[in-house]
């Protein structure tokens, strides 16, 4: 099998694995799965930024909640139905990842990570400062009989499980072409040695805000389908902690792969669960565990898997 | 439908006679008449970690003392009740989570506890798909406002909205017409701002300054300039862990000359009012949920109750004085599981099928009397918002602790249906 | 309150938060300069430096005073040799990597804050402070009569807040002579320029590397220590200040010490002084875009060379 032959492999087969799991897990964990999809496509979209252009932001919760509430004040106040709601979640956050990345590219390194955690972090005030519309922290919920899709009960469990699932898919796709495209490989150009892809003639600084908007927008997506699918929205989705979230699973599902982000969510998400059923001090043990991966798995799961064993990992 | 509701009277009904002499044996008689011994699971998603960890630990403290209640007096239905307790983190997306693992994997009959008003919200969506009975302890106006769904009920402690509203006639009456609000900026706060606002309003008072302080912050004295200088009354509530900074540095820049001060004993829950700094509260007036220090009543009922939990006459922990509850609230916990243990009874509760014969059984009920059931006080729980009204207390600080000052009526506490969730179908 | 009197109160406000913030960002700084990672554990230490506190100030009952200063030198010490054992157990076996160093440190984060929820109780205790005088303060006004003095309504601030500005000022300088000045401070510096020419000069880098996570960590409970009895001690304290000295250390320019200082300044000034002219929650926002906005268009911070 070629290379490129085994990453289709591994792809459809996440996918169809995910697909057949639903019919086979209990309805806890088909639960949590829909969840952790969408949250990886949070992920995913941090690790464009992250993992593919080596630009660190503390501020990705202010696309994620541009999204959330795109979609969320639209239906809640504007009335939308949830298709042209989603559809000003995207430009939303578009929008929003367009002015932030003009002003934040001008930095980089650890200058970059301040300025945009503080972005965030303005917006978050923002949405606390508009409590009349947003209610702030508490947010609202989006009514069940609002959250339909040509027909389809968006809270259906099933309808629910697939609707994620072709979300996760589509951004799956679509980032496995994207960083094999000429302007992934530019990214990662850049990530390597930014010096150099100036001097071969790259414009750096646009190609960079291109990965910035697009970032933005795959968290966006995520923050709308959060909140379509989950029905609530709220200001602890633009807090600081959430945030670091998505680099922390990133760092621990493997940074600059196309399937370390559902693996990171994933392992996080069921560390947290399993490690609160048995223990109420639970963070110990998610605190000893981040601990120990970072000392053995230092690469995270899925990049040390390609370092150790399987270099073809996309 | 108002109806006079006597809890032992229905259990006893339902158990039969012979049943209720066993089942007042403890030893003998527990869950003898059970049709099935299964315990009843009630999943509790309680505050462990997080912002709101100092009331979840004593909502745990509170349910715990409920249910040992209930369990010493034969259960409920001749069942046993057993709760299953989860962390929420005081996360909204995490108590989604919660109630999903309730819901399908530990397979409880209802959710209960959440005092977190966007934890709320973040859970009662889900409650509400997974069709599970979610009865929340947590004084939101969020329940009676409409805003969730017919399967969330608040039936063991009144809201904001009526609490606030129910103040006004005593500040504007003793303490003075122009008012300066200090409130935390969010959802919170703001309910506090508009309900308190019109009320006063109504009563000829007005809110000179609305002064909004961001969660996020932790010295306050340079927001005190902004009180006007010819306020009558201080109306401040504050949560979150910097409350006592914001009254102690409130005391500093007053100084000797300070206007009178109204708070909600929000801003010292769970924290001590005889710590260093605080002197100054001596002759200011708090809204209580619950009067904290034991106060001259003609009934036992607090009494029982305080000893059922585990709390002084000072409302500190019997084993840990320095260890103070979060009296105003948490009362509300131990008579939220008594409503729901009528309700069971009066829906004749067997299974997850008759989850909705509960939320039926618990619309209908009405006034609930002062009793060991009831021991902050008779309430009237509105079945059309899923909302329960009742006594609201004012205390003055005096000597250092609280002394009940003034009672309001419940009809104080009153205002027009906003919302009917018995016309929602399930 | 008049604009006059406003605008000194809040110029007092903000120095006390100024003075903690120096004295929390100066141990970021150090730590950052010579070890180039981040901690993200430092608010974590600085929550363990207020809990130590109160238990030490408990413990001792009797005088506040004798509490108050028998934890300001034992809980820095204290909260000193175990981020120390940090560092020897994680950070030194991960190579300083800085991703990985996040994750770690994140680790430890949870691992103090859940250790302290469990041990210390989740209720923000007080300490009490050694002296608390409050001092009104005179403004002055010019009228028929010439100059005239009076004491507005709530022009005041305390004795204790006072101590706080002074007490961190001398610890700043007496560190800021340390490493000018002493032998230990060459060491530093030398090994903050190059580490594998120090290590070839025989400088003892990995023992260099656990004194310098330790004193930073000390650092942060020196100012926790000075903070707790106006804030009190909470087990999840450590969250403002960690953002806020990352914040300050990034603005003053990595490395810099007196950037450091300058930027601590100016942010616990700049958040209290805007406060005078906006509502609370729109002052913060601004405060916060001023912020951002200083590093926009100087990215290597105020002090700064050249981005590392």
């Amino acid at each position: 099998m070629t290379n490129t032959t085994k990453t289709h492999a591994l792809h459809y087969g996440l996918l169809a694995i995910l697909a057949i799991a639903f019919m086979i897990l209990p309805q806890y964990h088909s639960g949590n799965l829909a969840r952790v999809m969408v949250l990886a496509i949070y992920a995913m979209g941090y690790n464009i930024l992250f993992g593919y252009t080596g630009l660190l932001s503390l501020g990705h919760a202010l696309f994620f909640s541009a999204g959330m509430y795109g979609l969320g004040l639209t239906m809640h106040l504007g009335g939308w139905t949830p298709a042209p709601a989603f559809l000003a979640a995207l430009l939303a956050s578009a929008v929003v990842a367009t002015v932030i990345g003009f002003l934040v590219l001008r930095t980089s390194g650890v200058a970059f990570m301040i300025v945009t955690l503080m972005f965030a972090q303005a917006g978050y005030l923002t949405i606390l400062y508009f409590g009349t519309y947003t209610r702030g922290d508490e947010g609202f919920a989006l009514q069940q009989a609002t959250r339909q899709l040509m027909g389809l009960d968006l809270t259906d469990q099933t309808i629910r499980y697939y609707t994620a699932l072709i979300l996760f898919s589509a951004t799956l796709l679509l980032l496995a072409y994207f960083i094999r495209s000429p302007f992934g490989r530019t990214l990662i150009a850049i990530r390597e040695n930014e010096e150099r892809a100036k001097m071969l003639g790259y414009n750096v600084t646009a190609i960079k805000l291109k990965a910035v908007i697009l970032s933005g927008v795959i968290s966006g997506a995520s923050g709308g389908a959060y909140a379509l699918l989950f029905g609530n929205t709220g200001a602890t989705f633009a807090t600081v902690q959430f945030s670091i979230l998505p680099l922390l699973w990133v760092l621990v599902g493997g940074a600059g792969t196309t399937t370390g982000p559902f693996i990171g969510v994933l392992f996080m998400t069921y560390l947290i669960d399993y490690a609160s059923g048995q223990t109420t001090a639970y963070l110990i043990v998610v605190g000893v565990v981040l601990v120990l991966v970072t000392l053995f798995l230092p690469h995270g799961i899925v990049g040390t898997l390609r370092n150790k064993y399987a270099g073809w990992l996309p | 439908m108002t109806k006079l509701i006597k809890p032992t009277l229905t259990r006893r009904k339902l158990l039969g006679t012979g049943a209720a002499a066993l089942a007042s044996t403890p030893l003998l008689g527990r869950y003898a008449q059970a049709q099935s011994s299964e315990p009843i699971k009630i999943g509790f998603q309680v505050h462990r970690t997080g912002i709101g960890a100092s009331y979840g630990r004593w909502y745990d403290r509170t349910t715990q003392a409920a249910v040992k209640r209930i369990n010493d007096m034969g259960g409920i239905n001749g069942r046993p009740v057993e709760v299953i307790s989860e962390d929420d983190g005081t996360d909204p997306k995490r108590g989604a989570e919660v109630v999903e693992k309730f819901a399908t994997q530990h397979n409880t009959d209802i959710a209960f506890g959440t005092l977190f008003s966007h934890v709320v919200y973040g859970s009662a969506p889900r409650a509400g798909e997974l069709k599970m009975p979610y009865f929340v302890v947590s004084e939101g106006h969020h329940v009676a406002s409409g805003a969730l769904n017919r399967w969330t009920m608040q039936p063991g402690i009144t809201d904001v909205k009526s609490q606030v509203q129910a103040m006004a006639p005593f500040v504007a009456e003793n303490l003075g017409k122009k008012v300066t609000m200090i409130y935390p900026d969010f959802a919170f706060g703001h309910d506090h701002r508009d309900y308190f606002s019109a009320a006063i309003e109504a009563q000829g008072g007005e809110v000179v300054a609305k002064i909004a302080i961001p969660p996020t912050e932790t010295s306050f004295t340079k927001y005190f300039p902004k009180i006007p200088r010819n306020t009558d009354v201080i109306y401040h509530v504050m949560v979150g862990p910097a409350v006592l900074t914001f009254v102690k540095e409130m005391g500093e820049f007053f100084g000797p000359s300070k206007p009178e001060i109204f708070g909600f004993i929000d801003s010292l829950e769970a924290v001590d009012i005889a710590s260093p700094g605080l002197e100054f509260l001596e002759g200011t007036y708090f809204w209580e949920g619950n009067p904290r220090y034991a106060q001259d009543t003609n009934h036992d009922f607090d009494a029982n109750y305080r000893k059922a939990v585990g709390v002084d006459e000072n409302g500190a922990s019997v084993s840990d004085s320095k260890d103070v509850s979060t009296y105003a609230h948490m009362f509300g916990c131990w008579e939220t599981l008594n409503i729901v243990k009528r309700g069971m009874e009066m829906a004749d509760y067997k299974g997850a099928g008759d989850r909705q014969a509960l939320i039926e059984a618990v619309e209908s009920m009405s006034n609930m009397d002062l009793s060991d059931d009831h021991p902050q006080g008779a309430k009237i729980f509105n079945g059309k918002t899923h909302q329960t009204f009742g006594h609201q207390y004012i205390s003055k600080v005096e000597g250092g602790k609280l002394a009940l000052a003034h009672t309001t009526s419940i009809e104080d506490t009153m205002y027009e249906d906003e919302v009917d969730y018995t016309t929602q179908s399930f | 309150m008049d604009f006059g009197p406003h605008l000194l109160l809040a110029i007092l406000e903000g120095g006390v938060t100024a003075a903690v913030l120096a004295l929390t960002a100066m141990g970021l700084s150090i730590v950052f300069g010579v070890m180039r990672v981040v901690n993200v554990a430092h608010g974590e230490f600085y929550m363990v430096g207020a809990v130590l506190a109160w238990y030490i100030a408990t413990a001792l009952g009797g005088n506040p005073a004798l509490g108050f200063v028998a934890a300001i030198i034992v809980a820095p010490l204290l909260v000193g040799s175990l981020a120390a054992g940090v560092d020897r157990l994680i950070l030194r076996r991960i190579n300083y990597d800085p991703e990985r160093t996040i994750v770690a440190t994140i680790g430890t984060l949870y691992i103090l804050q859940q250790t302290t929820l469990m041990t210390f109780g989740p209720n923000p205790r007080p300490v009490e402070p050694p002296f608390n005088t409050r001092i009104a303060l005179p403004w002055f006004e010019w009228s028929d009569k010439g100059l005239e003095f009076y004491y507005p309504w709530g022009l005041s601030i305390t004795s204790y807040k006072l101590f706080v500005i002074v007490a961190a000022s001398v610890i700043l300088i007496t560190l800021w002579l340390a490493i000018t000045r002493s032998k230990a401070g060459l060491i530093m510096r030398a090994t903050q320029q190059d580490s594998d020419m120090a290590q070839a000069f025989g400088i003892p880098v990995k023992t260099v590397y656990s004194v310098v996570f330790g004193l930073g960590a000390g650092l942060a409970a020196v100012g926790a220590v000075l903070v707790v009895p106006i804030q009190q001690a909470y087990y999840l304290m450590g969250h403002d200040p960690l953002l806020l000295a990352f914040i300050v250390v990034i603005i003053g320019g990595l490395g810099s010490l007196p950037g450091t200082i300058i930027a601590a300044i100016l942010i616990g000034m700049a958040d209290s002084i805007i406060s005078v002219f906006f509502t609370p929650t729109l002052a913060k926002i601004f405060a916060t875009l001023l912020v951002a906005t200083v590093l926009v268009f100087r990215p290597t911070g105020l002090m700064g060379k050249s981005t590392a």
